[in-house]
């Protein structure tokens, strides 16, 4: 509930540098790793805009893998079952390199009225 | 429709404070260390008896966080080492500005080592840094040996894994070698201390470890900075 507070805090603060715009649609990132089940989130974002000024907000998840690259070689991959050799030269030495993420991505904006004049045409 | 990159951190908020927090903790030379379990599974016990075992002159505080009651703060205090409750009122984590905020009237230039032990729950703490020094998790073997599979955020990020409850050992069916095998698949080459708060045994490592840290953070304070 804490992280889908701050999402629309962030989207507030970053709304009042369009003041003449509405707030379409916010991604975030969220790693594997990070502790956060997105559907959970997507829930909690719900409940808060519901009845709200950003009920129209829609929130995207992009889920980011548990990702190493190996120190040796350099090839980057995806951690399955928290092995964490590298599967091409069998390196021990990897490093994380994604899977914590828990980020902002963008924000989509749109002009003030763009939304509700598709419903103002059907009055 | 225009897309606005905002590419920060959700909790680029809490990060800021926490990042103050860290820096005060630095130019102070205090070591903090962030507790972190599931409800039950001993973070109280063991700071309890953490505090028994360290000089009544020593420079040490606790900031103890709870949805509600200030039980925790009551059994720490015995000790006659500052302690404040943080009670949340239903947050179930402790974040950065709460620490900032209870730490106001304390002198860090005062302490030399703070306790924070955070509210049980394995998985929201995990994302909120505090400004410590290193998180440390405690895993009761009363819990199952495939948590550190289950929630391997905690894991991953704390530096020590405390096995606590190792009294109990003969009468739960926990395999403790595969408890530490789960919790090093998930942070290879984790430190991890097996103690019971009962009995004893395993506490002399914890506070071993407890004095390599604050040993390391001295000589890291008294480098040059820059």
């Amino acid at each position: 509930m804490g992280i889908a507070y701050s999402v629309l805090a962030a989207v507030r603060t970053e709304m009042k540098r369009h003041p003449d715009k509405i707030p379409g649609k916010v991604g975030v990132r969220v790693g594997e790793l990070a502790a956060l089940d997105p559907e959970a989130l997507r829930f909690c974002f719900e409940a808060i805009t519901r009845d709200t000024d950003m009920e129209s907000l829609e929130l995207e998840i992009e889920v980011c893998p548990f990702r190493y690259r190996c120190l040796g070689c350099g090839h980057e991959f995806v951690v399955h079952d928290y092995e964490t050799r590298c599967p091409q030269c069998a390196d021990l030495k990897t490093e994380c390199i994604g899977g914590q993420e828990l980020d902002l991505a963008y924000l989509e904006v749109e002009e003030y009225g763009a939304s509700t004049a598709g419903a103002k045409s059907t009055q | 429709m225009e897309r606005v990159p905002l590419e920060r951190k959700v909790l680029s908020e809490n990060d800021r404070i926490a990042a103050e927090l860290r820096a005060r903790f630095q130019e102070h030379g205090v070591l903090c260390l962030n507790f972190i379990s599931s409800p039950g599974s001993g973070k109280t016990s063991l700071l309890e008896c953490t505090l028994e075992n360290l000089p009544r002159h020593d420079r040490v505080a606790v900031l103890t966080g709870d949805i509600q009651t200030d039980n925790d703060a009551a059994r720490l205090k015995r000790f006659h080492f500052p302690v404040k409750q943080i009670t949340t009122g239903g947050t179930c984590h402790l974040d950065a500005r709460m620490i900032e905020r209870h730490l106001a009237d304390w002198r860090l230039e005062d302490l030399d080592l703070l306790f924070i032990e955070n509210v049980g729950n394995l998985v929201c703490p995990s994302s909120y840094d505090l400004g410590e020094a290193a998180k440390i998790v405690v895993l009761s073997v009363t819990e199952g040996e495939d948590k550190p599979l289950k929630y391997p955020s905690i894991f991953f990020k704390s530096d020590l894994l405390i096995l606590n409850k190792i009294d109990l050992l003969p009468y739960v069916p926990f395999d403790i070698a595969a408890a530490a095998e789960n919790a090093r698949r998930v942070h290879p080459g984790m430190e991890i201390v097996k103690v019971s708060c009962l009995t004893g045994n395993g506490l002399h490592e914890w506070l071993m470890w407890l004095e390599q840290r604050r040993h390391a953070n001295k000589a890291g304070a008294m480098q040059p900075v820059g």
